[in-house]
């Protein structure tokens, strides 16, 4: 196996146990809210899980802002970039993003091909994570530069590898998740398996269920593929409003238990855990 | 404390090799070949000579082919998922419904095409004459080119870095037979890279008359609008105007509107104000937008009653207006 490949990368990451790629292929399907839910959920899944979440997105970083961490500095340590903890002293949600690096939020990063390589490179390897349990990934869009410089940096990790892949119901976004299957295929990345986002939405007022992405489409593909199928979320406003305000620190770790979502996510994330843990054994 | 501290310098928009070395100056640059980075680089030879500063080869056939193009459009807007291309269609149908007016899609979402099935024509094919490719006629004044129609199977993932993206975009540009357009509208992918540097540098030449952005109301998505009106700037191209896309859902059960992305910090009328952009309006939350996107059919000509119709040409008026300008 090739995790004996003496690389900065695979120095850094080889006390990490389980690095979960979260991907979709179409945008706005809620990858950086399920990976944040994901870090969350899998860090109460005990009391002393320690858990990274790095943003990959660098031209659209939501990561922060949705940990209530918009505007934290990263420090440069003998050892590295030390990551932004969103749980204070505790020090088990670590998280690393392109837009702790920005000195304005509205900066764009307009950037080709080459320099997000290299951006991604030294998020993998300069950032000092320190012993972890997991480390979810949060990716843009699409299959393109930053995923594939993703899977080359971390070769010499592949066995730690594993992907989330998460999709709307509605037809426009199972086709890129179709495409964004074909890529964990072609690139020998395992599935873990498919959520459904934004499946229904509950009217606060007569909790009537609308279809607005319609529903089921997550399920049917998951069936067709032979992928474990996670389970489906509704759009929840509470939630969307949580993840969206500025100022939470570590009242988030609180509020989230607190929303419609988190149980039916706690679930997921013990699915999460238990793949994870048969596949060491 | 690293480079992204500084103020970033906008890359050069023409290609940086994809075997470069991460400093690169950028093939066109005074230091090609010359800059520290460079050292050990294998294009090194080709960048001092200076045969990469000429101008891309292709620049003056884009010209050619684009100058019979009156207006071209760019809808763009920093996050996925917010309906570029459910706007890019609506607003490609809305053009040709005007039967003198000729339009063209032209979707540079290379790794996500979703405007052939919104379009409802996902299994053509691109056919080539000798004048160059033919774009797929959703009607006889609707001309639309994506690289979905040249995969062999929607299932393919188009697994690319840059350079190869550029190259596509170039010749979607100067080898598609647009003939006489009055409006051609671009599709993009969510955020500020590869395609954007390439769409802007290849056009910049014939002129982008302008950009549409497009948002949802919460923050996490006006965050990454910030950041392209930013890049809009950067590059010079006028923002058209912002459109909030679903903003607010009407329950068919009990006809309460209800907020399903607050809008927790103003939402996108805020935003165009504070960044002095034109604000051209909000489209509600339709499940019936999203159902017709996936059968591939007109949601304007399809429900003309809904709200959203009345907001989605309002908006369309709006650039119009725009435009003449």
């Amino acid at each position: 196996m090739a995790s004996t490949a003496d690389t900065p990368v695979a120095r850094r990451l080889q006390h990490v146990k389980h690095i979960i790629i979260v991907c979709s292929g179409k945008g706005g399907v809620g990858k950086s809210s399920i990976s944040a839910q994901l870090a969350l959920s899998l860090r109460s899944s005990s009391p002393t899980a320690k858990i990274g979440i790095l943003d990959v997105d660098l031209t659209g970083p939501s990561i922060p802002r949705m940990l209530g961490l918009d505007g934290h500095p990263v420090h440069q340590s003998s050892d590295g970039w030390v990551p932004v903890y969103a749980d204070g002293s505790e020090a088990r949600l670590a998280c690393m993003s392109v837009g702790f690096l920005l000195k304005k939020k509205e900066d764009s990063v307009v950037w080709r091909g080459p320099k997000k390589n290299a951006m991604i490179r030294q998020f993998l390897s300069d950032v000092r994570w320190g012993e972890l349990d997991y480390l979810v990934i949060d990716t843009p869009p699409g299959t393109s530069d930053e995923h594939i410089s993703l899977m080359e940096h971390m070769a010499p990790v592949a066995s730690h590898l594993s992907a989330v892949i998460v999709t709307t119901p509605q037809a426009v976004a199972l086709l890129d998740a179709m495409k964004c299957l074909s890529f964990t295929r072609a690139v020998s990345l395992p599935v873990l398996g498919l959520i459904e986002n934004m499946s229904g939405y509950v009217c606060p007022c007569c909790g009537e269920i609308s279809n607005i992405f319609s529903t089921g489409g997550g399920q049917e593909m998951a069936r067709r593929e032979g992928l474990k199928f996670l389970g489906s979320l509704p759009v929840d406003s509470d939630l969307v409003t949580l993840l969206d305000a500025a100022e939470i620190s570590f009242e988030l770790l609180r509020q989230y238990q607190q929303t419609s979502t988190a149980p039916l996510f706690a679930k997921i994330a013990e699915e999460i855990v238990r793949t994870l843990s048969d596949k060491e054994t | 404390m690293i480079a992204v501290q500084q103020p970033v310098p906008l890359p050069d928009a023409l290609q940086v090799p994809s075997n470069a070395p991460e400093h690169c100056p950028g093939t066109q640059s005074e230091l090609a070949g010359k800059a520290d980075a460079c050292a050990g680089c294998p294009n090194q030879d080709v960048c001092a000579s200076g045969a990469t500063r000429a101008p891309d080869p292709a620049v003056p056939l884009v010209r050619e082919r684009m100058a019979t193009v009156k207006h071209k459009i760019l809808v763009l807007s920093g996050k996925g998922g917010v309906g570029k291309s459910t706007f890019t269609a609506q607003l490609g149908w809305a053009f040709a419904a005007d039967e003198d007016a000729q339009t063209g899609i032209m979707d540079v979402d290379i790794c996500g095409p979703s405007i052939p099935t919104i379009l409802g024509i996902a299994s053509e094919q691109v056919h080539s004459s000798s004048s160059g490719w033919s774009p797929v006629y959703v009607q006889d004044n609707l001309g639309v080119m994506s690289v979905g129609f040249m995969l062999p199977s929607s299932k393919d993932a188009v697994m690319w870095r840059g350079p190869k993206k550029n190259g596509l975009i170039s010749q979607f540009l100067k080898d598609v037979d647009w003939g006489n357009l009055d409006y051609l509208i671009v599709d993009t992918p969510p955020g500020t890279s590869d395609e954007h540097l390439s769409i802007v540098s290849y056009l910049k030449e014939s002129g982008i008359d302008g950009a549409v952005l497009i948002t949802t109301p919460q923050e996490v998505a006006l965050q990454d609008v910030r950041r392209e009106i930013d890049f809009c700037r950067k590059v010079g191209i006028r923002v058209l105007g912002l459109v909030e896309n679903m903003s607010g859902f009407v329950c068919p059960n009990c006809k309460n509107e209800s907020q399903i992305f607050k809008p927790s910090t103003g939402g996108g009328r805020r935003l165009a104000e504070d960044m002095k952009v034109p604000f051209l309006g909000a489209v509600p939350l339709d499940p019936r937008i999203g159902k017709s996107a996936d059968y591939g059919i007109s949601f304007l000509d399809e429900y003309p009653d809904s709200p959203a119709t009345t907001a989605y040409l309002d908006i369309i008026d709006k650039i119009k207006e725009q435009l003449e300008n």
